[in-house]
């Protein structure tokens, strides 16, 4: 008998089958909301946002309602493949091995290069918010070359604002919308970060705030903004400079926060000939222990119209003037080198290099500074400073900012954004209500005190690395280079090409081994990049480089292990294949130790438990690290006697200590024997069982008097300090200037005594170090022909697809199944391209074909497209036709991942030379219509890749999906 | 008589489509299911959405709005859709005002697509039966559920709390005050619809600059004054001697 095909008046619970629901993370984006998952006899029947969850509160976005299509996608890899032999890499032709094999495999090569030359080991992870564990797998095994996606992703973000004032957007910090009266999102227009900025928008936008967007399209969040600016992509630096210039010249800063919170103040030795040459006088010169800044700086005071120790009581320094010391020394406070530097950053020599008309930017200054100056917030919270002073309120001036990679990734975008740091800091709003607030483990000191190893002899034979394999240089001294100045790490990181890459240069990777140089590696393990498609820059040639040989016969890149969840472009290109599971498969967890989600108020992490069991032969990343880690007798993964220490994953997380003895361990809440302890404590047999009963989250929240400026905060400073968050509880005062920059500059000026650069990058060292933020077109423009590419070309990631990698996911695919290149009117019109029309967009390193999409959302000078929609054709689960690979395009065939030769014939990186932060939004382009007659497909196509061994997937790429989870089915 | 709908804040609609997976997610297994996708991962895919947001650019360079704008089953008070149905599939609840389909009733003849003016229907190519949102009736009347997720799942997902759910009726639910404070309004009135959905439009805020606030005699500048010379200085006063 057949049953009604509908009943609209039946009710849920009436539904045959059985409910389960359970509590984990989301994983469809990086951004790791609370979900509860329901399923009906096993099968997932819907994912909702958890309503105690403090993250997302209850809410769950496009992606993370369409994890159903995730897990059941065709596109999943569920069984361990091997090249077959003879094959090409890239061809994708696999034959399916046993784990026991995979695993012998590796331990077996990988022991073999631990015993002669760790380095030659590389691990290299994409968005997989799992460094913890990666970083620690690395360093066991003593290799240094490791990194996550960060070097390609916001690293300037992080590194920017971090060695500003000790604290970044996003994960460790981000705008008090909640109190805030003015916003700013500048470089953000789809992602970066969703559901916490989506809820806090709404809020602030109808608590009657101003939300001002800055950036040259305008999508996504700048839709509901209440003014639009277009600006030209990497002149964001220009526009911070002038703002602080106008500012100034107001009187609009925050003089009372910048005397007591900043290095304003401090006097700073002009004297060019000295070695001391633009650092901080100090009253005594004791060696200074500790990454932290000594208070032994000096002061001009006011009254006494003399020098006097920083933070004498009652005295009030010049944050202007010129002085001299009584042994002849002349010193400026260094709040004077930063309005001598803004001084040519007018107001209208912003508005001709960012397109921003002069009195716009005039506004924006005052809109900032009265907003910040009169509408005060005064919190009735009591609290006391590092230097002993007791307040009885809390102040906060109103205006908040939010950016990420449309200023971070340009090739100029530290600078920019210790523009843009130094610009809220004058404004007084770090750590204050209404302004920017940090998350804990931040603030950390300026720059925090991990640091890489320092040279060769830290990377030995069957021993951990000497140092963390990502830090935070404060000194040269600090760099990771040989005798001669020169890389010790694959990517060149810490040396002086890129000297602050504090998350590596990802982006390198590929290529410096496949040259050799610095040196050859043998095996890259991958996991989670895509590097044979949308995570490289100049992927077309990055894929030649993955498969070309040398004169013996031999993979110039001898061995690749690729570990995914799907069949992405990088898997046709491993050798050997680790099937991942997906995030509703496994236990993972969201550590102190990595990138928690803390919140304002208080230290957060959480975990992942299985909602369901893994599919064919999945198995967890994390699990295939333990198990390396325990057959390759890693210390930290076996016992004295060499036996495995950690059972799996899960008794990994509640057993492992950083040190023994030290209670941190990667999870944070409930530690101690019973669970009574949190961010310090043993372990607890039961943590994982607590957390599941707690909605997987640890949510510890401060004392109020805890909660605000705790760079100087005495209160949360100790607090920190006694459980283990800082070694130190000392100020951590904002650098408006950077002595950090300067040590580094006097090395290029030969005028320190550590380690000193090769002569051919003194010249860039100089320059780009400088201790006050400057202006100067990305590097890549500089050496482009603007006349033959006068276009700027950059892209963002739709909010449906972002971080998501989701076009394998049956639903989201059809809200993006293609991407179109954006172009105004105007400019498209000029180039005789028609709306929808097939066109060519071409730089100095490639061309593209892909259909033109007028917008009037986008300023005459950009064209942009969305990123990694498109797909090279065969991969993902889609059929050869997806709209994805023939009408989607990926624009990183026009990007170079190194620029055009210097002057000396060295080719570097197409990075920040501060940070190794990839120029992706550098690039330059010209645009013209395709000639009637060419193919109406997108180009470069690429030769598929052959059919996988058949994958224990749930749907196979039939006609029709008609998804019902458990239940009647019809 | 009460009248379920829902109320979207153009004003906070960011166009993130939470609201049209979370949709799909709990419809396809629900009474309303399956929503069956077509070419699911092949060429030109198409499926079956009870909600979409729709995307699209008002004004020219550099006065351009970008609107999102989701898009369901208005649940109109005067549906076009009942009366031309010839099997009495399309519906309108008395106790709720929710527009229906049954789809045992249903025979696809596509006359409701054709009287709605707003395009909310939509044929399920697989069934051939016309679908479209049901205010997830089998989901906010469900007492095995917390009463405060008693709600369309797309109400539930909304990041910005753009989409408010209530009885437009009843003129103290929180539907009606928004509507009333906000200058909510419906689409195309002309069409004597009468549509219970409405929208709230996009709002401004603004900062007015006052010039007396840029000349106060607080301007921290005035405490860099530099210090007076050294007494010993010469002065007029020193050499003056008339």
């Amino acid at each position: 008998m057949s049953k009604p095909l509908h009943d609209p008046i039946s009710n849920a619970a009436d539904d045959a089958g059985t409910i389960e629901t359970k509590n984990t993370t989301c994983y469809m984006c990086a951004c790791r909301c609370g979900i509860t998952v329901t399923l009906r006899d096993g099968e997932i029947r819907y994912i909702e946002g958890n309503p105690d969850h403090p993250l997302n509160k209850g809410v769950i976005c496009a992606k993370g309602a369409s994890g159903i299509m995730k897990q059941y996608s065709p596109g999943r890899l569920t069984q361990p493949l091997m090249r077959k032999k003879g094959s090409d890499r890239g061809a994708g032709k696999f034959e399916v091995v046993s784990w026991d094999k995979a695993f012998s495999l590796l331990e077996t090569r990988l022991a073999d290069i631990r015993h002669t030359d760790p380095k030659k080991f590389a691990l290299f992870t994409g968005r997989d918010q799992m460094q913890a564990l990666t970083g620690l797998f690395a360093k066991q095994f003593g290799t240094p070359n490791y990194s996550a996606h960060g070097g390609f992703c916001s690293v300037n973000m992080a590194a920017g604002m971090i060695y500003t004032f000790g604290g970044s957007f996003w994960e460790f910090g981000g705008p008090d919308l909640e109190r805030s009266k003015l916003f700013v999102m500048i470089g953000t227009a789809e992602d970066h970060h969703s559901n916490p900025m989506k809820i806090a928008l709404s809020k602030f936008k109808r608590q009657g705030g101003k939300f001002i967007a800055i950036n040259p399209v305008r999508s996504g969040y700048a839709a509901i903004a209440d003014e639009w600016i277009p600006i030209k992509p990497g002149t964001d630096g220009a526009l911070f400079l002038a703002l602080i210039n106008e500012i100034i010249k107001q009187g609009l800063y925050d003089r009372d926060f910048l005397v007591k919170y900043s290095n304003a103040a401090e006097l700073v030795n002009m004297d060019e000939d000295s070695s001391e040459n633009g650092m901080f006088v100090r009253f005594e010169v004791p060696k200074e222990e500790g990454c932290f800044d000594a208070q032994n700086k000096l002061w001009w005071d006011r009254h006494l119209n003399k020098p006097i120790s920083m933070h004498t009581p009652g005295t009030d320094p010049y944050l202007l003037g010129e002085f001299t010391l009584d042994d002849g020394t002349v010193v400026k406070p260094a709040f004077q080198l930063l309005v001598d530097r803004v001084q040519e950053y007018t107001a209208e020599w912003a508005a001709d290099t960012t397109g921003i008309p002069v009195e716009t930017i005039r506004r924006l200054a005052y809109e900032m500074g009265i907003t910040a100056r009169d509408e005060k917030i005064e919190l009735p919270i009591a609290w006391t400073d590092t230097w002993g002073n007791e307040h009885d309120r809390i102040t906060g001036n109103p205006v908040s900012f939010h950016a990420m990679r449309g200023l971070a990734a340009h090739s100029n975008g530290f600078q920019s954004i210790r523009g843009l740091s130094i610009l809220m800091s004058i404004l007084g709003t770090i750590d204050r209500p209404g302004g920017f607030r940090h998350k804990a483990p931040f603030p950390r000191p300026i720059p925090p005190c991990a640091k890489p190893p320092t040279g060769p002899e830290c990377v030995q034979p069957d021993t951990p690395l000497d140092g963390m394999p990502l830090g935070w240089p404060a000194d040269p001294d600090d760099l990771f280079v040989d005798d001669e100045g020169e890389p010790v790490r694959i990517d060149k990181a810490f040396s002086w090409e890129h000297p602050l890459a504090v998350h590596g240069l990802m982006h390198n990777v590929i290529t410096n081994a496949w040259r050799g140089d610095p040196y050859k590696i043998d095996t890259l393990m991958i996991f989670m990049a895509n590097m044979a498609w949308n995570s490289s820059m100049n992927t077309s040639e990055v894929r030649k480089m993955l498969n070309d040989k040398d004169d013996n016969g031999e993979y110039k890149i001898p061995f690749i292990v690729v570990c995914d969840a799907f069949e992405s472009e990088m898997v046709s290109y491993g050798d050997l294949i680790l099937p991942d599971t997906t995030y509703l498969e496994r236990h993972d967890v969201m550590s102190m130790l990595d990138r928690p989600i803390s919140e304002f108020d208080g230290p957060v992490d959480s975990v992942r438990i299985p909602v369901v069991p893994p599919t064919g032969e999945c198995k967890p990343f994390q699990e295939v690290l333990i198990e390396l880690g325990s057959r390759l007798k890693l210390p930290a993964f076996v016992n004295d006697d060499g036996s495995r220490k950690f059972r799996d994953y899960p008794d990994f997380i509640v057993n492992y200590e950083t040190a023994p003895g030290s209670g941190i361990g990667f999870l944070a809440g409930w530690r101690g024997k019973g669970g009574e302890k949190f961010m310090k404590g043993e372990p607890n047999p039961k943590q994982w069982e607590m957390y599941e009963n707690n909605n997987c989250v640890f949510h510890y929240e401060l004392p109020k008097s805890y909660q605000y400026m705790r760079n100087w905060n005495q209160g949360y400073l100790e607090w920190a300090k006694r459980h283990s968050l800082t070694r130190y509880a000392e100020p951590i005062n904002i650098h408006i200037y950077s002595e950090v920059l300067q040590k580094f500059r006097l090395a290029a000026q030969g005028k320190s005594f550590g380690k000193q650069p090769p002569d051919r990058h003194r010249d860039r060292i100089d320059e780009h170090f400088d201790p006050l933020p400057f202006y100067s077109e990305p590097l890549e423009t500089l050496s482009t022909d603007l006349r033959k590419y006068p276009l700027n070309a950059i892209t963002q990631r739709p909010m449906a697809m972002y971080h998501s990698w989701d076009s394998q996911n049956a639903w989201l695919r059809q809200i993006h199944t293609h991407n179109y290149l954006h172009v105004n009117p105007v400019t498209a019109r000029a180039a005789n391209i028609e709306d929808g029309a097939w066109m060519w967009v071409e730089s100095m390193h490639g061309k593209v074909r892909c259909m033109c999409r007028y917008s009037e959302a986008v300023e005459p000078g950009t064209v942009w497209t969305w990123n990694a929609i498109g797909k090279a054709s065969g991969t993902w689960g889609l059929s050869d036709k997806a709209n994805e690979s023939k009408k989607g395009f990926l624009l990183n065939h026009l990007i170079s991942e190194e620029l055009p030769a210097n002057k000396d014939g060295d080719v570097l990186s197409n990075s920040d030379p501060v940070t190794g932060q990839a120029g992706w939004y550098d690039v330059r382009v010209s645009i013209r219509p395709a000639e009637a007659g060419e193919p109406e497909v997108t180009y470069p196509q690429f030769d598929k890749p052959a059919k996988l061994p058949k994958q224990a997937t749930r749907f196979k790429a039939t006609r029709w999906l008609k998804y019902f989870a458990g239940g009647k089915k019809s | 008589m009460k009248q379920l709908a829902l109320v979207i804040d153009l004003n906070v609609c960011v166009g993130c489509h939470a609201c049209v997976t979370s949709c799909k997610e709990w419809n396809t297994s629900g009474t309303a299911g399956f929503m069956s996708d077509f070419n699911p991962y092949g060429e030109d895919p198409t499926g079956t959405f009870f909600n979409r947001v729709q995307t699209f650019e008002v004004g020219e360079f550099p006065n351009t709005q970008t609107v999102h704008f989701p898009k369901s089953c208005l649940h109109c008070e005067e549906p076009p859709c009942v009366p031309v149905c010839p099997t009495g599939a399309s519906y309108k609840r008395e106790e709720d005002g929710i527009v229906l389909v049954d789809y045992d009733k249903c025979i696809g003849c596509k006359y409701c697509t054709w009287a709605c003016p707003y395009g909310a229907r939509e044929l399920d190519e697989n069934l051939k039966v016309m679908k479209k949102c049901t205010l997830c009736v089998d989901r906010i009347y469900d007492e095995s559920l917390p009463e405060d997720r008693r709600k369309p799942a797309c109400v539930l997902a909304c990041p910005t709390n753009a989409r408010l759910f209530g009885d437009v009726n009843d003129s103290e639910s929180v539907v009606s005050n928004s509507i009333r404070e906000n200058g909510g309004y419906q689409l195309m009135p002309e069409w004597g619809t009468k549509p219970a959905n409405h929208y709230l439009p996009r709002r401004k805020t603004s900062i007015t600059i006052h010039a007396d606030e840029l000349t106060r005699i607080d301007n921290p500048l005035k405490k860099e004054q530099l210090p007076l010379p050294d007494d010993d200085e010469q002065t007029l006063d020193d050499i003056m001697s008339w």
